[in-house]
């Protein structure tokens, strides 16, 4: 089947397509060329819309263990927005951490097509791709967390060689079915089970007497020679902490070049100036992301109102448990593996801090000049749930809507904020680098992302509208895979996406240390433990697209 | 005969993995590493094969088509039990969205004593690799463990080698309520556990004035519920000097009213000696029967835990009206599905009367016939699959282990769900 769409204002900066009229042929799932010949089965009229690839969402905490304690958490919160099911979709509830088929109907809604999970745990990955599994419209994809796991510390303790580290990772990768290598307070989850309350970059661990700094040179090394598209995806030390951009800053030093995501990259931009001791790191922040082209970042916007944080640390979770609002709060310690934290938040633009968090969020999106490597999330649910984005974009498009949000907020906050003085408005070009093609150029996706021939046909199409939160908010098409799946905003087909994955070779001796670890300490045999394709396929729906690896000696 | 080794068990809700079985034909032997609790469970031998409709043998098709006709008919079905994998738990919660039924998982009395603690003050847990290898102090409320889990001292406690302590036989055990029924909790030096013992319905008091003595709270009585106050004091000391004490209860053993509070308490209690500046952590046993497998997936198919309706198209949670005992006593509930697929014992409750259909491991035999029994796999034996562990973050991969014909849980309900399509 042939479908055609025609007329429409494209923007596709993997292709240098920048707002130009173009006709697009669908067939087999995928874009073609314009045939020679051949009338379309189908044709939509999509004159003077504005046709951008389906967005994906790089960093959303849509599928795994701590998210669904997060749901169990907040019945009050999912009792304000309950989604009765229809003929094709299923019942479900939002807000902050929907339910799993809300989240792919939600998604798909806003032109969405992928969204990645950052924060696998390899023992709970099972969980996270079971979750994932339930999540319909959407590719996903997950990063494994490795850095606070016992078997990793342990070989840094005794200086095992880079090649090792390589092989244990690539092994844990393929274990858990991921697509990038995250890790979260390096070192800071264990130390926290060792009762260190905090960790410095350079502090050590007092068990294995590693340091953070130590660890992210490691990891973002083994990434790199595995030849593991995405950069090392990195939760840096000290989350939330005044002060802590003089931690990112030295972070971004000590991988000495490497390539390095800094996620939520918000939350790790404060100083400690002005009368509260809490200020905006957001133009050093940014300033060093330009200078290093080997940085990118994902912003961690916060938006005002209620959510509830969930991560992996929970050493720094732990720590603000004190703000938690409704005052409840969960902490697990994790089979000698990671943790998690789950703190419910209510930021409020009359808190000094919370206001100037928001500041500080869109400061950074504002100062980063490369729209290649800074990328749109809010962390989902941590800073707001992701249907804001459609609000945080007009944010970024918008200078006097910009203006006129922060007249509004805690005025100490606007005074220490440089925000209103920012005039850069986010170009419809721009927005399409940071929620289409940049996102699936450095998550390594190949054929996503972008409108050429041969790319996938995951497309949104939306009518222009000056308020761009309207326009993004609700898609009159969206094409997943080839087929429209949204019309008007609303789902009208459910679909099923794929599960994207890497997978670099390694030595395969590394299982011998292996099954000696899990036999003498953990609680599952080592054959246990990896997940099998069928696992995730025999469901059904489910399906794996392997992307390639090219690893490289440094 | 095939011998199958690593095998885990969904049985004892500690997700042992490391048992050996012998399959000859459809029966099975565990010939190492079996207890009291797995051994039974996987040995069970097939009695029926073939689907019922009114005591009658009839084909799965047949039986569908009857399941269908009664969900058609009914205003409030309720779907109980909820034992079974993570896939017959999403067909579940797909058959309860479609009909409007209310789901209820039958351990959900006991566990909802742990989810209302945790919806309302939240907690901090530790899972059982971390004990394992850390807990130098562990203390159990209210629960007989061995009875409830015969391997875990062996598996958790006195395993040989940790990573983090020099000789796992110094760990020290105490017991808050009911004593031990057995020896598996003393250590390998032959240490015998403490215990402080009191009857279930004191332990509110106990549990209360531990937790003041730990806040440092002044406490002015010598004696609570016939325990010495300076024991509990000395339990409060170990606590805040332990590297990483670990207090543990079972919330269906604390069957008492609103023992939900008791759980609480634990709870807080844990927290105020992490910040008494130790670590200490919580760990709520349970796991048995598919329970935190129907929480899991009924948690992220609906945000709600698995005592839920969809009877307004909506996913609504309450923890108390949707206990299908108590609607089937107020006369709330027209029809019936029971899903019980790994203990042949637990029968479904006693509907009052309406239509019933049961899809239950083999050989459940039933007081009153139910109008349509449908034999199903057991996961793990029959087919593979998935099943939670107590600590609610290991899902374990179930093995097949042998060919018996049965149809899965999953591959029943959505049958029925497909009916109810047409």
């Amino acid at each position: 089947m042939l479908t055609k769409l025609t007329g429409g204002i494209v923007y596709d900066p993997a292709n240098k397509v920048n707002g130009k009229k173009k006709d697009i042929y669908i067939k087999d799932g995928k874009i073609v060329a314009k045939p020679r010949n051949v009338e379309p089965d189908k044709e939509y009229n999509i004159a003077g819309k504005v046709v951008m690839a389906g967005a994906i969402d790089l960093h959303t905490h849509i599928g795994g263990g701590k998210g669904n304690i997060a749901r169990m958490l907040m019945p009050e919160n999912h009792r304000i927005d309950p989604v009765a099911h229809t003929d094709i979709k299923r019942a479900g509830t939002g807000h902050a951490m929907p339910s799993t088929f809300t989240t792919g109907y939600r998604y798909a809604e806003m032109g969405y097509t992928a969204a990645f999970e950052p924060a696998v745990l390899p023992i709970n990955a099972r969980q996270a791709h079971m979750e994932m599994g339930d999540v319909p419209m959407l590719d996903k994809g997950g990063y494994v967390m490795l850095g606070s796991d016992d078997f990793y510390l342990r070989m840094m303790a005794a200086n095992k060689d880079q090649q090792a580290i390589n092989d244990y990772v690539a092994w844990t990768l393929r274990a858990a079915q991921g697509v990038g290598i995250k890790v979260v307070n390096p070192g800071g989850i264990s130390a926290f089970k060792f009762n260190q309350r905090q960790l410095d970059l350079d502090e050590n661990n007092k068990h294995y007497n590693v340091t953070p700094r130590e660890i992210l040179k490691s990891l973002a090394t083994a990434v790199k020679e595995l030849g593991i598209k995405h950069p090392l995806h990195v939760h840096g030390s000290n989350l939330g902490v005044p002060g802590n951009i003089q931690t990112t800053l030295d972070s971004i030093a000590g991988v000495e070049g490497l390539p390095m995501h800094l996620t939520h990259v918000q939350f790790h931009s404060y100083g400690t100036e002005g009368d509260f001791k809490f200020s905006s790191g957001g133009a050093e922040l940014a300033e060093a992301i330009n200078k290093n082209k080997n940085m990118s970042v994902d912003v961690g916007q916060i938006m005002f109102g209620q959510t509830v944080t969930a991560s992996g640390d929970n050493q720094r979770q732990y720590a603000n448990h004190a703000f938690s609002n409704p005052n409840k709060w969960v902490c697990m310690d994790i089979e000698c593996d990671a943790g998690c934290g789950l703190v419910p938040f209510k930021y409020r633009d009359k808190n000094f801090v919370n206001a100037l968090q928001w500041a500080i969020g869109l400061e950074i999106f504002l100062l980063v000049k490369d729209p290649w490597r800074i990328f749109l999330t809010t962390d989902h649910p941590n800073g707001a749930p992701f249907t804001s984005y459609p609000h945080l974009i007009r944010l970024l498009m918008d200078k006097s809507f910009r203006n006129d949000m922060l007249a509004t907020i805690h005025p100490e906050a606007q005074k220490m904020t440089t925000l209103g003085s920012i005039t850069r408005e986010y170009t419809m070009q721009e927005i399409a680098t940071l929620t289409r093609a940049g996102a699936a150029k450095i998550t390594g996706l190949v054929g996503r992302g972008a409108l050429g021939k041969g790319d996938w046909a995951d497309i949104t199409v939306y009518t222009e509208n000056e308020n761009r939160e309207k326009m993004f908010e609700k898609p009159d098409y969206v094409f997943k895979d080839g087929e429209m799946v949204v019309k008007d905003g609303e789902v009208v087909k459910t679909v099923w996406g794929t599960t994207h994955v890497v997978r670099p070779d390694y030595d395969k001796s590394v299982e011998k240390d292996l099954k000696k670890y899990f036999d003498k300490y953990l609680t599952m045999k080592m054959g246990n433990f990896a997940i099998s394709d069928d696992e995730m396929t025999e469901d059904g729906r489910g399906s794996l697209t392997v992307h390639p690896t090219v690893g490289e000696k440094i | 005969m095939t011998e199958i080794t690593e095998v885990p068990s969904p049985f004892c809700g500690i997700g042992s993995d490391d048992l050996t079985i012998q399959a000859d034909g459809v029966s099975i032997k565990v010939t190492k590493n079996g207890c009291a609790v797995n051994t039974p469970a996987f040995e069970q031998a097939i009695t029926d094969t073939s689907p019922r409709v009114d005591g009658k043998e009839v084909s799965l098709e047949w039986a569908v088509v009857r399941a269908v006709k009664i969900l058609k008919a009914a205003n409030q079905p309720v779907i109980g039990g909820c034992a079974t994998d993570v896939n017959g738990m999403r067909a579940l919660m797909a058959l309860a969205d479609r009909s409007g039924s209310v789901v209820d998982n039958m351990n959900f009395t006991g566990a909802k004593r742990n989810i209302l603690a945790m919806q309302d003050s939240g907690w901090m847990n530790t899972t059982l690799a971390e004990i394992k290898n850390r807990c130098d102090l562990f203390i159990v409320v209210g629960c007989d463990l061995e009875a409830f889990s015969p391997r875990f001292y062996e598996r958790y406690l006195w395993n040989k080698e940790s990573m983090f302590l020099d000789d796992t036989a110094d760990r020290e055990v105490i017991y808050i309520g009911k004593p031990p029924s057995g020896s598996a909790s003393t250590s390998p030096n032959k240490a015998k556990a403490k215990v402080l013992e009191c009857a279930d319905a004191d332990l509110p008091e106990v549990v209360a004035v531990l937790k003041a003595l730990i806040k440092g709270n002044p406490v002015f009585a010598d004696q609570v519920a016939g325990l010495a106050v300076a024991d509990l004091q000395e339990i409060a000391d170990k606590l805040k000097s332990a590297n990483y004490g670990v207090v543990t209860w079972a919330a269906g053993a604390l069957d008492f009213p609103q023992a939900e509070l008791t759980v609480q308490t634990i709870c807080e209690l844990v927290k105020d000696v992490n910040a008494s500046g130790v670590r200490c952590s919580g760990f709520p046993l349970g796991g048995k029967e598919g329970d935190q497998t129907a929480n899991q997936v009924c948690g992220w198919q609906t945000g709600y835990p698995a005592r839920m309706r969809f009877s307004s198209d909506i996913p609504e949670y309450d923890p108390f009206l949707y206990d299908i005992n108590q609607m089937f006593d107020n006369g709330e509930a027209d029809a019936f599905i029971w899903v019980q697929a790994f203990n042949s014992s637990a029968v479904p409750p006693q509907g009052g009367k309406i239509p019933t259909v049961v899809l239950g491991r083999s050989g459940m035999t039933f007081e009153e016939e139910p109008d349509v029994f449908i034999p199903v796999g057991t996961p793990g034996i029959d087919h593979a699959g998935h099943a939670y562990r107590l600590d609610n973050v290991v899902a374990i991969r179930l093995k097949k282990l042998r060919d018996s014909g049965l149809p899965s849980t999953a591959e029943v309900l959505t049958a029925i769900e497909q009916g109810l399509v047409i």
